[in-house]
């Protein structure tokens, strides 16, 4: 337990993904079985305990200390976890620290009268750190900034292999994993990747560099069609196991029970989640609101009715395709989808075009109806085989162009790690004219990358030196009709949002350009933002 | 017996002494002044005479200048002076190089103004030395039960496990300037760590204060001056306000570390941005506050800044008559 909350502990101050991986890796090589499998499992989010109600931990704690002095300090501290594994008055005399594995078996096996005893008896022997990971762990909620993701990506550090191959067997492994690590440890086989309805590492387009690649590419040698603006899903009706997975493997089914029972078809198929309304898309804004969700209401469903338009497919019955050209892949795809009865499935058709321009033409001005909400286009070979990770050549996106505002710098935050000593975060805004006629700037989006070190060192010299207050981290920079500074802010997409005063939200938005030659009146008004808003529903 | 308040009471300037007419770590100038300790907030420049050890006047020397205070009066720990009857004490208080607990005595009433104080060893410092009294003047920075600092030995052994997982990058520890600084230095050196420590200019005259009284701090190097390095695998030392300024950018991708009593609490290490907190603190925690009452078991407790409400219930729960002072002008120096 001790390496764990040592873990969690770091883990919770770091911000940087490679010393996060380093953090994670070394636990990994570290600790023995089972107890880093079980880590393993906290850390993907695959174990998760209902043992201990916040309120039953405060009572607990408020038996063995004055509540007044408790109160106080949980205002203090603000958090319930960290306060009671900070005052927690132990009783001498308890046992030895329990590792991690022993608290999972106790929990696995305890009756719920015992629950209580136990944690009490665990908190008395841990150390601070050891009481907040025991208590973040029961309440379910490590919350150290650390993805499912990477957590694989460091398993797979350990063994020195391509995470992809960790995700492929990931979900016929249960914890604590002893098998996984023999193999990345080269005691052992790889794992057994039978089990039914797991994930197969997705295949990933290269971002298209236009002033190198056309040049070198055969229009005949490719496919295109549009790249939709959902996200990325993988959907399995293997041998009646039922699954949605995300781009990366975690398996997002709970979420999307409509779409799960729509999967009519026996394979595993690749395509957008999408929210879809008589076969039409709907913005993603829309889409976001069933995402990161554990469950879905018949009445959410119904409002946000999701499918897949599928545009690969990995296993065609029992059939692994997935070493059959991209041609071939694509008539059984359009067999499968053809017969499928759901309604909740759809095709991502091919657009189809003589050359390079005519292409470009299409993605600069698309046709009414979906493409024009798509992100841009994607390319692909039509002998290419589904190769997992992001092969350099079978597949492309090209991405429309961003859309652009000039907006004026408003605020700065310092940033963290590398960038601690720059203001670096900035959160920039527009003009909008209030009820009196007068025009203020209204903040619509904040952006921490798109410029060079170079242009960092001037911006946050800039910061510095027009910096009109301070609240804590953030300095408030001069802005007003007279002066300011100007930065071109791409972005991807427009929402609405009733959570910025401004009403919009941006998606992806980062700096493109400095406008020091730009004054700031000249800036863009919130009116030519709002003109981006997709039509309310 | 005569009423505590007749010996000390607190006014706008700090803490007054009547009979003897003079003021203990007054935070403004007065005429005579008892310092305890050379931060800057209980040893301020100005004062008419100034009483207190060797070592927080030399401190006050460089903090300020030769000519800081108008005379002084060196006292060496354990030796008495009385001036009209009141009979005046510095012991040590554990909590930097020279701080003292002044030990006053009239008439046959005791009362300990403890200053700052810690209980923990300290390389770099006297032991605080319990002296039982009738009244004890008590701080209470750290006064709140969630402030349980871990073995100074412990956070140490952290920051030697970082750099030898991080080998190619250097780790900037933020601290104090006065104390801080030279105990961590200290800890390293007892846990091994015997290369050259790159220090910000800062610490440079107190590092060598140390030395000159005793405290053996070994090997230490400029940060800034000489060839640029990569600085991969260093301890380099700075007081917090060089952190998160221009000066740390000549160091490639630091672990960011800050060594307080503070980084106890996770929203104030992350507030600063730090990577690494190390609780590290030279003021008593809860536990020690609460000990050193129990053990003292003084008649009264007079709690003179910090957090006082919750060190005065405490008392309350506990039988010992407890008042808080409410004196203004003490800060959380450690943050």
């Amino acid at each position: 337990m001790r390496a764990f909350s040592h873990l969690l502990d770091r883990l919770s101050y770091t911000s940087s993904r490679n010393a996060k991986l380093v953090l994670v890796r070394d636990f990994l090589r570290a600790t023995p079985d089972p107890d880093r499998g079980w880590a393993l499992a906290a850390l993907t989010g695959a174990l998760s305990f209902s043992a201990a109600k916040p309120a039953a931990i405060r009572r607990a704690v408020e038996g063995r200390m004055d509540p007044v002095l408790f109160g106080w300090s949980y205002d203090y501290v603000g958090d319930l976890a960290e306060t009671v594994s900070l005052v927690w008055p132990a009783r001498p005399g308890a046992n030895r620290e329990p590792e991690l594995s022993e608290v999972v078996d106790a929990l696995s096996h305890a009756a719920r009268s015992e629950v209580e005893g136990l944690i009490e008896g665990w908190l008395d022997v841990l150390d601070v750190d050891g009481r907040w990971a025991l208590l973040k762990l029961l309440t379910g909620a490590l919350r150290v900034g650390l993805s499912a993701r990477l957590a694989k990506q460091a398993a797979a550090d350990v063994g020195g292999v391509p995470v992809s191959e960790v995700e492929e067997i990931w979900h016929a492994l249960a914890p604590p994993y002893e098998d996984l690590f023999a193999w990345l440890e080269g005691r052992a086989e790889r794992p057994t990747t039978e089990a039914p309805g797991r994930f197969r590492p997705a295949m990933l387009a290269q971002a298209i560099d236009e002033a190198v690649d056309f040049a070198k590419l055969n229009p005949a040698d490719y496919a295109a069609e549009w790249k939709w603006d959902g996200i990325r899903v993988q959907a399995v009706n293997e041998r009646g196991e039922r699954r949605l997975y995300s781009r990366t493997g975690d398996l997002i089914s709970d979420a999307f029970p409509d779409v799960l029972e729509a999967l009519d078809f026996e394979g595993v198929i690749d395509g957008e989640l999408l929210v879809l309304r008589e076969g039409e898309v709907a913005p993603f804004g829309e889409l976001q609101q069933r995402l990161n969700r554990k469950s879905a209401d018949a009445k959410l469903i119904a409002r946000f009715p999701a499918g897949v338009r599928a545009y690969d497919v990995l296993l065609d019955g029992e059939l692994d395709v997935r070493h059959l050209p991209f041609a071939e892949r694509r008539a059984r795809l359009e067999r499968i989808v053809g017969a499928s009865r759901s309604g909740r499935i759809d095709l991502s058709p091919l657009q189809p075009f003589a050359d390079w321009g005519e292409l470009a033409a299409l993605r600069a001005d698309p046709p009414d109806g979906d493409p024009s909400r798509a992100e841009g286009l994607m390319l692909k070979r039509w002998d290419s085989i589904y190769q997992a990770g992001r092969p350099k050549g079978p597949w492309f996106k090209w991405k429309r162009d961003p859309h652009l505002i000039d907006a004026v710098l408003m605020y700065a935050a310092r940033g963290h790690g590398k960038r601690s000593s720059f203001y670096s975060d900035f959160t920039f805004g527009v003009w909008r004219e209030d009820e009196t006629g007068r025009r203020g700037l209204t903040p619509v989006g904040k952006a921490y990358f798109g410029f060079t070190d170079e242009e960092l060192k001037q911006l946050d010299a800039f910061v510095r030196e027009h910096t009109t207050d301070r609240f804590g981290p953030v300095r408030q920079v001069r802005a007003d009709l007279d002066f300011g500074l100007v930065l071109e802010v791409a972005f991807e997409g427009l929402q609405r949002s009733g959570r910025h005063k401004s009403g919009v939200a941006m998606r992806f938005p980062r700096i493109n350009r400095i406008r020091w030659d730009k004054p700031a009146r000249e800036a863009d008004e919130l009116a030519s933002l709002e003109r981006m808003l997709p039509p309310l529903v | 017996m005569i009423r505590p308040e007749t010996l000390l009471c607190p006014k706008p300037a700090g803490l007054y002494c009547a009979p003897g007419d003079f003021y203990i770590d007054p935070v403004r100038p007065v005429d005579r002044a008892v310092i305890t300790h050379g931060h800057g907030d209980h040893a301020r420049a100005g004062h008419g005479r100034v009483a207190a050890t060797p070592a927080t006047l030399a401190i006050m020397a460089v903090r300020y200048g030769e000519d800081f205070a108008g005379s002084v009066q060196p006292v060496a720990y354990g030796e008495t002076w009385s001036r009209d009857g009141v009979e005046v004490t510095l012991v040590p208080a554990g909590h930097v190089l020279g701080s003292a607990q002044v030990v006053v005595r009239w008439k046959g009433l005791t009362m300990v103004v403890s200053g700052d104080y810690k209980r923990r060893p300290d390389p770099t410092c006297a032991p605080f030395e319990p002296v039982l009294c009738d009244v004890f003047v008590t701080e209470a920075t750290f006064g709140l039960p969630v402030f349980r600092h871990p073995p100074a030995s412990q956070e140490i052994a952290k920051l030697l496990a970082s750099v030898e997982q991080f080998p190619e990058r250097c780790h900037l520890v933020g601290a104090y300037a006065l104390g801080k600084a030279q105990r961590l230095i200290a800890l390293l050196r007892l846990a091994g760590w015997d290369r050259p420590i790159p220090t910000h200019g800062a610490l440079d005259r107190l590092n060598e204060l140390y030395g000159e009284f005793g405290v053996d701090l070994g090997p230490l190097v400029s940060a800034t001056s000489g060839i640029r390095r990569d600085f991969a695998g260093e301890i380099i030392l700075a007081p917090p306000s060089a952190l998160s300024t221009p000066w740390e950018r000549r160091f490639p991708d630091p672990v960011a570390a800050f060594a307080s009593g503070w980084m106890r609490v996770r929203a104030r290490a992350r507030q600063r941005g730090v990577e690494l907190p190390l609780i590290v603190s030279d003021h008593a925690d809860w536990d020690e506050l609460t000990a050193t009452i129990e053990e003292l078991h003084p008649g009264e407790v007079w709690i003179t800044h910090g957090r006082e409400e919750a060190l005065a219930r405490w008392c309350a729960l506990q039988g010992f008559p407890g008042r808080a002072l409410a004196l203004v002008g003490y800060e959380d120096e450690e943050d």
